[in-house]
């Protein structure tokens, strides 16, 4: 397992609320490396203190803040587009390019294979390294990510596989050769291409959802989110100076978007929440993704079954009726649905 | 610097950059009793009847000024055709939205400033006899931004389009998405393109007028999808704000950076169209796709 307790030292931005913890974690593992140096049986303390280890972050976790879930999200070691494809694929062919203007890594797309089912996985990359991450932009994909992703998508349309998209992006590069390219039509060239794809798209939010940088891979037929990863419209950063010019007032931006994975279920904006093991999935990561790999097989089947018709039909009322609000609006004409 | 740049900031907070804003912000520089305003790109000092006489449109720069949904509609159809429709669908503050004012008393004031219920404005009518279903953004309601109203709207006037088999015309200025509405108003983007889908499954024909300014959500789901995207002169397009991008890269931008020249020349835009050309192109469009599934005019 590469599971291991976090260091106190070096606590990344917005996790202090995690200290608690940490500083219980640094003294079980001191006891421990005693007893394993001295020989000394102190076996009830270091179950003691695994105990109340485990409550405290018990108790942290249960009531974590938005803005806290926002900083679980980003977690330097929360798992990636990376993690999952070393850990839960059984078989990756990447597939790079979008074979008009270049290659953006910040979107991985390939074959992939968990157990006997085959399928087009689309992700935000946001790299381990810092020579990564800053290849990949942080996970801020330009237009040629983008155009590589629908290319991909539309290879797999061909193949009948389905879709697999891993959302986990602040949001698009906004930059000087973004918008020369086109930006913003390129995904809004990916949203409407999606409805249009004839094979089934599973969407999860792994991370971080940053608004229509993360809607550019996001439209599919069952769209889930990880406990600790937020979508939103925009980062409580932008919130926070646009209302208030007042970088103190994050966390209040933050409670305000409502955009937990808890909130979006309760606005009908997604379909389910995949639990994360106690204490997020970067303190056991391996336990997480054995659940996304057991969701993804098993939304997949589900999607089998869904005559190809019908799948788009559902899709395209899923978005146009979206938040449970038909019925609240006047329609055009009768019998037109 | 030019002026235009100043105002950025304004931009994603789509309320403060109203019309009734630009107005006053120009009236504290102007002559006395507000009958001369600067023009906001060239500097020019324009005695404002001038100014509306010709569309809002510089008589020195050819600048086109943003117009107010209601002068569009006038600009655009022919008189008397406009009929507007779902005027009865109001927000929800469904986040219970609140920064210092409630969102939904936000909304109270831009519909009381602006006497109409939303920031789109939606019906039917005729652009020199050929009908259409034309729907348009209007940046002096909480700037033109997204929410579930405009979404919903959007998507009405496709399904409207289709039922009328007519093509439909829309015209956006727009911050984006409408912060206040959280996710909800993301989702308005999948929204949008999803009756979009819908109409152009079913022959329809769309052209969308990206005018002074477009950005963000608008910009990045429906306004870009459209048959045919034209702009009018000088409009800034973008998907983020140019004070967002200059900050992110730490460097000036260069002149003319996002501006529908600068969309044209990158080949990313139809057309450019001026405000005074903008009846006449449209009209020789809206022929083209008789031959499409929409029906003949019966003009």
């Amino acid at each position: 397992m590469s599971d291991k307790p976090q260091k106190p030292e070096g606590t990344p931005m917005g996790m202090s609320f995690e200290r608690p913890i940490q500083e219980l974690e640094a003294r079980l593992s001191e006891l421990e490396s005693l007893s394993l140096r001295t020989g000394l049986d102190i076996s009830e303390e270091i179950e003691a203190l695994k105990k109340s280890v485990r409550s405290r972050t018990e108790s942290i976790y249960k009531n974590l803040s938005a803005w806290e879930t926002v900083s679980v999200a980003r977690h330097a070691d929360r798992p990636g587009a990376v993690d999952y494809i070393a850990n839960i694929l059984g078989d990756f062919i990447e597939l790079h390019g979008d074979k008009v203007y270049g290659e953006d890594p910040a979107i991985v797309t390939g074959l992939a294979t968990i157990k006997n089912r085959r399928f087009m996985l689309v992700a935000h990359r946001k790299g381990r390294t810092t020579k990564e991450r800053l290849a990949c932009n942080f996970g801020c994909a330009h237009p040629e990510g983008y155009r590589k992703a629908l290319r991909k998508m539309k290879l797999a349309e061909k193949l009948r596989l389905p879709i697999v998209a891993m959302i986990n992006t602040p949001g698009a590069y906004p930059g000087i050769g973004a918008e020369e390219r086109g930006q913003a039509a390129a995904i809004a060239e990916n949203i409407l291409a999606m409805f249009y794809l004839r094979v089934p798209i599973l969407v999860i939010v792994i991370g971080e959802g940053g608004s229509g940088g993360a809607l550019g891979i996001g439209i599919g037929d069952r769209v889930l989110m990880l406990q600790y990863s937020y979508y939103s419209v925009i980062s409580p950063e932008g919130c926070a100076a646009i209302l208030w010019k007042d970088t103190e007032r994050i966390p209040e931006a933050a409670e305000a978007l409502k955009l937990t994975s808890s909130d979006l279920k309760e606005l009908q904006v997604i379909d389910g929440v995949i639990p994360e093991p106690l204490g997020g999935a970067h303190r056991a990561p391996t336990v997480l993704m054995d659940e996304v790999k057991k969701t993804i097989l098993k939304e997949l089947d589900g999607l089998d079954r869904i005559p190809t018709e019908e799948l788009l039909r559902r899709r395209r009322d899923r978005y146009r009726h979206l938040g449970a609000l038909a019925g609240r609006f006047p329609t055009v004409a009768a019998g037109l649905r | 610097m030019s002026e235009q740049d100043k105002q950025d900031p304004a931009l994603e907070d789509g309320e403060k950059l109203t019309e009734t804003r630009f107005s006053r912000r120009g009236k504290k520089r102007d002559m006395p009793g507000g009958l001369w305003l600067k023009c906001e790109n060239c500097g020019q000092m324009i005695y404002r009847k001038e100014l509306e006489e010709k569309a809002r449109v510089c008589p020195a720069c050819e600048f086109h000024f943003t117009l107010p949904g209601r002068e569009r509609i006038a600009l655009v159809l022919d008189e008397g055709s406009w009929h507007e429709r779902f005027t009865d669908i109001r927000a929800l503050d469904r986040l219970q939205f609140n920064d210092s004012v409630p969102y939904l008393e936000k909304v109270k004031r831009a519909e009381e400033r602006t006497r109409q219920t939303e920031a789109l404005l939606c019906g039917t009518g005729a652009v020199l006899g050929r009908e259409i279903v034309l729907a348009v953004l209007d940046f002096s309601f909480m700037g033109g931004s997204m929410g579930e109203v405009v979404g919903e709207k959007i998507a009405l006037a496709c399904e409207l389009a289709t039922e009328l088999q007519r093509p439909l015309v829309i015209f956006t200025s727009s911050g984006g998405a409408r912060m206040h509405e959280g996710v909800l108003s993301l989702m308005q983007m999948a929204k949008t393109c999803a009756a979009l889908a819908d109409f152009g499954d079913k022959g329809g024909f769309s052209v969308c007028v990206m005018t002074h300014p477009t950005t963000g959500g608008v910009t990045a789901s429906f306004a870009s999808v459209c048959d045919i995207t034209l702009a009018e002169p000088g409009a800034l397009i973008g998907f983020a704000g140019p004070r967002v991008i200059a900050s992110t890269i730490k460097q000036e931008l260069p002149p003319g950076f996002q501006r529908a020249e600068f969309l044209l020349e990158k080949g990313q835009l139809d057309r450019i169209v001026r405000r005074s050309d903008l009846k006449s192109v449209l009209s020789r469009l809206l022929d083209y796709a008789k031959g499409s599934k929409v029906e003949k005019s019966k003009h």
